[in-house]
C-alpha cells in the first residue's frame, strides 16, 4: 500500500504550495494519474482524508483525472491508444513504441483561498 | 561523508518564481495554481543524490524485484560465490519475507545492511540513503539492493540505482508480466528463475512469458536461470560484467543512468548527462528539503 506514502508526499507538497502563496485554505486538489503509474486512484482517495486531517487541505475536494494510455510507434510513426498490458502499436503491431501518456503521477493544480481574495 | 545540500538555497524551480505573482482565478474567486509536480518529487530528488554518491565511487547499483520467494536471496548467494573473487560486492537487504536474508549474505563474506522496513511494501530512496551511510563503498564494484518481495509498489520508486532486475519464478506462472505490467515494464533485465522446475511445470512456457513482456513494449533481455544449475547463470554474470564496464565508461564521461521508473511525464529511464551539480529537477518538480535531513555525499 504505497498509496499511503504517496498521500503523505502529496499533502507535504500541497501544504508547501499553499504556504508559498499565503493561502488560508486549500479548496481543490487536482491529480493526474495514469494506469501505468503503479498508483491506484481509489486507494489514494481512501488514504487522503487520513493524511489531510488538521491541515489547510482538510476540507479540500480531491479530484483525480485518469490519463489515457497512448503510444507512439518508432517503426511506423503512428500514435495510437493502448492498454496497460498491451503497449504495442495499434497500427502495425510492433513493440518498438514509446508511451506518450498513461504513466503520470502528478499534482496538477490547486485551488486556494487567499486572504486578499 | 555528507555536505548540506545547496539546492534548498537555490531551488531554481519555476513554480517558486511564480509564487506571489498574479494568480489566475476560478469563477468563485479562488486562486488557481498550476503545479505539475510528480508526487514522488521528493523521493526522486533523494534518489538523484544517492546515484551521484554511487557514481562518485564507481559503484553499479542493481535493484532486485520479484514476488516473495522468487529466489532473490538465492541468486545473490550464487552470484557472490561466482563473482566474489572478481568484484567487490555489497548488499542492501530490504526483503522482510525472510528475517535472515542479511545473515545469509554475510555468511558468504560480503557486507550486508538490513533495512528495517517494518510493514513497508517497498523501499524508497530515503531508506536506501540511510543504508548507504552504514556502508563503506571503497572497493565496492557491485551493489545489490534486494527490494521487498512485491510485484506492485517497488516499481514506482527510484532508489538511486542504475538498473532494475525483475525475477519471475517458474511456479508463479508465465502470465505474470501481463498481470503486473507496471513492474515488468520497469525491468532492464528479466530473469526467469527456478528454471530447473520447468520439467515438472510444463504449463510454464518461457517463450510465452517473454511474449507477454514484449507486449509491454519492452526490449529487456529475458533469460531463464536456476541456482541449482550454475551453468545457467552465465548470461546473468555476462550481463553484470557488461553493465559494470558500461557504468565505468559512463562515470568517466560524467554521465549517469537512471533505471526505468514510472510517471515518465516527469521522469524517464536511460542515460542522462550529469553536469556538476545536477539535481534533476526536470519537469518542474516541486520539492523542498527537510532541515538537516538532506545533504550531498563525497
Ligand atoms: N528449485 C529451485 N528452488 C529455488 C531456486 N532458487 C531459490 N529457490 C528456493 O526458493 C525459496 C525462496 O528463495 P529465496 O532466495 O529466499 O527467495 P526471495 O524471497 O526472493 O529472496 C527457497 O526455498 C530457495 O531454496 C532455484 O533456482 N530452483
Ligand atoms: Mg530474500
Ligand atoms: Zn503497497
Ligand atoms: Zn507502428
Ligand atoms: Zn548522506
Ligand atoms: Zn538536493
Amino acid at each position: 500500500m504505497h498509496e499511503l506514502s504517496i498521500c503523505l508526499a502529496l499533502i507535504e507538497q500541497v501544504q508547501q504550495v499553499a504556504r508559498e502563496h499565503g493561502a488560508t485554505r486549500v479548496d481543490r486538489i487536482l491529480l493526474r494519474i495514469g494506469p501505468l503509474s503503479g498508483v491506484e486512484p481509489s486507494l489514494i482517495e481512501s488514504a487522503y482524508p487520513m493524511v489531510a486531517v488538521g491541515t489547510l487541505a482538510a476540507d479540500a475536494e480531491l479530484v483525480i483525472e485518469t490519463t489515457p494510455v497512448r503510444v507512439r510507434c518508432n517503426d511506423c510513426g503512428q500514435e495510437t491508444d493502448a492498454r496497460p498490458n498491451r503497449l504495442l502499436c495499434g497500427a502495425c503491431g510492433g513493440y518498438h513504441t514509446k508511451v506518450l501518456s498513461g504513466t503520470e503521477m502528478l499534482l496538477a493544480n490547486l485551488e486556494l483561498t487567499l486572504p486578499g481574495d | 561523508m555528507c555536505d548540506t545540500c545547496g539546492c534548498n538555497i537555490t531551488p531554481g524551480n519555476e513554480h517558486l518564481v511564480r509564487a506571489g505573482g498574479p494568480h489566475a482565478h476560478t469563477e468563485d474567486g479562488r486562486a488557481a495554481v498550476t503545479v505539475l509536480a510528480s508526487l514522488l518529487g521528493e523521493n526522486d530528488h533523494q534518489a538523484a543524490h544517492n546515484r551521484e554518491h554511487l557514481d562518485r565511487h564507481g559503484v553499479l547499483a542493481i535493484n532486485l524485484m520479484s514476488s516473495p520467494g522468487a529466489g532473490k536471496t538465492s541468486l545473490l548467494e550464487a552470484t557472490i560465490e561466482a563473482l566474489g573473487g572478481e568484484f567487490g560486492i555489497a548488499v542492501i537487504e530490504g526483503d522482510l519475507e525472510t528475517e535472515n536474508d542479511a545473515e545469509r549474505i554475510r555468511a558468504k563474506g560480503v557486507p550486508a545492511i538490513q533495512i528495517a522496513t517494518g510493514s513497508a511494501c517497498h523501499l524508497d530512496a530515503h531508506m536506501v540513503h540511510d543504508a548507504l551511510h552504514q556502508l563503506t563503498l571503497d572497493g565496492v564494484d557491485l551493489l545489490f539492493i534486494e527490494n521487498v518481495g512485491n510485484l506492485v509498489c517497488p516499481a514506482s520508486f527510484d532508489l538511486g540505482h542504475h538498473h532494475n532486475v525483475t525475477l519471475l519464478s517458474v511456479p508463479e506462472g508465465d502470465d505474470k508480466p501481463a498481470k503486473y505490467p507496471v513492474m515488468f515494464r520497469a525491468a532492464d533485465l528479466v530473469l526467469c528463475t527456478k528454471g530447473d522446475l520447468l520439467g515438472v511445470l510444463p504449463e510454464f512456457a518461457p517463450a510465452r512469458a517473454e511474449e507477454h513482456l514484449r507486449r509491454l513494449a519492452s526490449d529487456a533481455p529475458f533469460t531463464t536461470v536456476s541456482t541449482r544449475d550454475p551453468a545457467s547463470l552465465a548470461p546473468w554474470f555476462g550481463w553484470l560484467r557488461e553493465e559494470l564496464a558500461a557504468q565505468r565508461a559512463r562515470t568517466a564521461a560524467g554521465h549517469t543512468r537512471r533505471p526505468m521508473v514510472q510517471a515518465e511525464g516527469t521522469r524517464s529511464g536511460g542515460v542522462v548527462h550529469r553536469p556538476d551539480h545536477d539535481h534533476d529537477h526536470a519537469g518542474g518538480g516541486h520539492h523542498r528539503h527537510q532541515a538537516g535531513g538532506h545533504h550531498h555525499h563525497d
